[in-house]
């Protein structure tokens, strides 16, 4: 390839924890890669499945939805309730054909800038080397949107 | 007496099972026919493709095209349909969202000509002879094949599409729905439908059925519905039996639960999502292995837990997959 791969990456951030998380990774000043865009959501447990797959099917080379640690959701048991529907959000993406790692859930605390930066990161590094995502690339007739 | 409609049915890639919902109308047949005539019909009457050919455009009042588009001639006559007809209906689960066939959408044509003239225990074919789309038979003629895609169409993906009639195969509910707005139209002049409708109900299908639910909903264990004696008067999903009814649509008239069968989920997404499968997704993943030792389950203990799920996308997206938000499975290298 020429020109260098810049991943488009989304990340749902509840508002409570993972939201302020990156605001303290921001005013700390920690070098973040720039091929994410942020999503606040009031939740984690708000982030719908068919959101995941709608930014998949958008072009979307990676997403990971960031929410407190279990115990500290803002909504007492939000999190609970979205660690299960993302262990069956990456089950369905794989039988989808898309490689696992596409897709991440992690736990920033709004204490956590460090960690925010680095799963951040982390997470555009490893979608670097799997290259674009193959729904973005697709070459198919446009269809009706739903 | 007002002048009588003119309706056609068309078939694409259908087990012609919407052909036989039609005249499953019974005497309600007749109500149908006082109204209009039945001018095109490859299953039912004796036509030929070019009769439909020869029609002039916009001459068919109705036009009801059942199946997914899944060849050339199949896209083919979604085409002239949308040309002669002046109203279109996707017709049945495939038209609307690719249905059955749909399921197609997991692999591709290469890979389902060779499953299917090659591999299958029933298969003879010692040269390993794959249709072609001209071939010569042995005076030199030439004989022709549509064409074969590699990807299951909805209707709508192909031409613009004015209402859509969801379920496998449309219930006769649902096609007295069709009748009245019909014979209203055609004998009272009332307005049809705004375009784009989909003419069932908006809600979700546990709205309609009747199985008693005692509560907050918690599944222990999953089960096919032949591996337990379930009670006939609850609800399917409290029971570990999965039932699609919490992620689609009603107007049905829940016959399926109400014959002692769980919903499979042919009348496709409620009117307030897009996509069935991660609505049943989120059903499904809140309610199974619940336990108040929810904060003990380490994230290994959830993934070994959703991992008794077995196909989630066949499951989820049985009648939707050319639908979904995806559309298609896609191959990507594995590391």
């Amino acid at each position: 390839m020429s020109e260098e791969f810049k991943p488009r990456i989304l990340v749902f951030c509840c508002n409570w924890c993972a939201y302020a998380g990156a605001d303290l990774a921001g005013v700390s000043r920690f070098q973040i890669s720039p091929h994410f865009r942020v999503i606040r959501t009031l939740c984690s447990a708000r982030v719908d499945p068919e959101w995941i797959l709608h930014a998949f099917r958008k072009g979307a080379d990676g997403v990971m939805v960031l929410g407190c640690h279990p115990g500290d959701c803002h909504y007492i048991g939000g999190n609970y309730r979205t660690r299960r529907r993302m262990a069956l959000v990456r089950m369905l993406l794989t039988q989808f054909g898309l490689n696992k790692d596409r897709f991440q859930l992690e736990w920033v605390s709004a204490a956590e800038g460090e960690k925010f930066a680095r799963v951040v990161n982390n997470f555009v590094e490893r979608i670097k080397e799997l290259g674009p995502s193959p729904y973005g690339k697709l070459e198919r007739r446009e269809r009706k949107a739903v | 007496m007002a002048e009588k409609i003119k309706i056609a049915l068309k078939r694409g890639a259908s087990c012609v099972g919407c052909d036989i919902a039609i005249v499953n109308f019974n005497e309600e047949l007749f109500t149908l026919l006082s109204v209009a005539d039945l001018v095109f019909s490859p299953t039912l009457l004796d036509v030929k493709y070019d009769d439909l050919k020869k029609m002039p455009d916009k001459s068919i009042t109705i036009g009801f095209y059942h199946g997914a588009v899944r060849n050339s001639d199949n896209e083919e006559f979604a085409h002239i349909m949308r040309d002669k007809c002046q109203i279109l209906i996707a017709y049945g689960a495939c038209a609307h969202m690719g249905g059955i066939p749909g399921l197609a959408n997991v692999t591709d044509k290469i890979a389902i000509f060779k499953k299917v003239y090659k591999e299958t225990f029933s298969t003879v074919n010692p040269d390993g002879t794959l249709p072609e789309e001209k071939s010569l038979d042995k005076e030199g003629h030439e004989l022709t094949l549509p064409r074969f895609y590699d990807e299951v169409y909805a209707l709508d993906d192909i031409v613009d599409v004015d209402y859509y009639v969801p379920a496998c195969p449309p219930t006769s509910d649902i096609n007295n729905k069709i009748l009245t707005v019909v014979k209203e139209f055609v004998e009272e002049g009332k307005p049809l439908p705004p375009k784009g409708s989909i003419i069932a109900s908006e809600k979700t299908l546990c709205d309609e059925c009747e199985r008693k639910r005692s509560g907050e909903i918690k599944v222990d264990r999953l089960y096919r519905i032949q591996e337990i004696a379930f009670d006939e008067e609850k609800c399917f999903l409290e029971q570990g039996i999965i039932c699609l009814g919490p992620a689609t649509r009603a107007g049905c008239g829940a016959v399926c639960t109400a014959a002692n069968m769980p919903c499979r989920g042919c009348m496709g997404p409620t009117a307030s999502v897009t996509e069935q499968g991660a609505s049943m997704l989120s059903a499904l993943a809140s309610v199974y292995g619940m336990t108040d030792r929810e904060t003990e389950l380490s994230e290994e203990d959830i993934e070994k837990l959703m991992m008794q799920i077995p196909d989630p996308l066949g499951l989820f997206y049985r009648f939707s997959l050319p639908k979904s938000q995806l559309g298609r499975v896609v191959k990507e290298r594995v590391e």
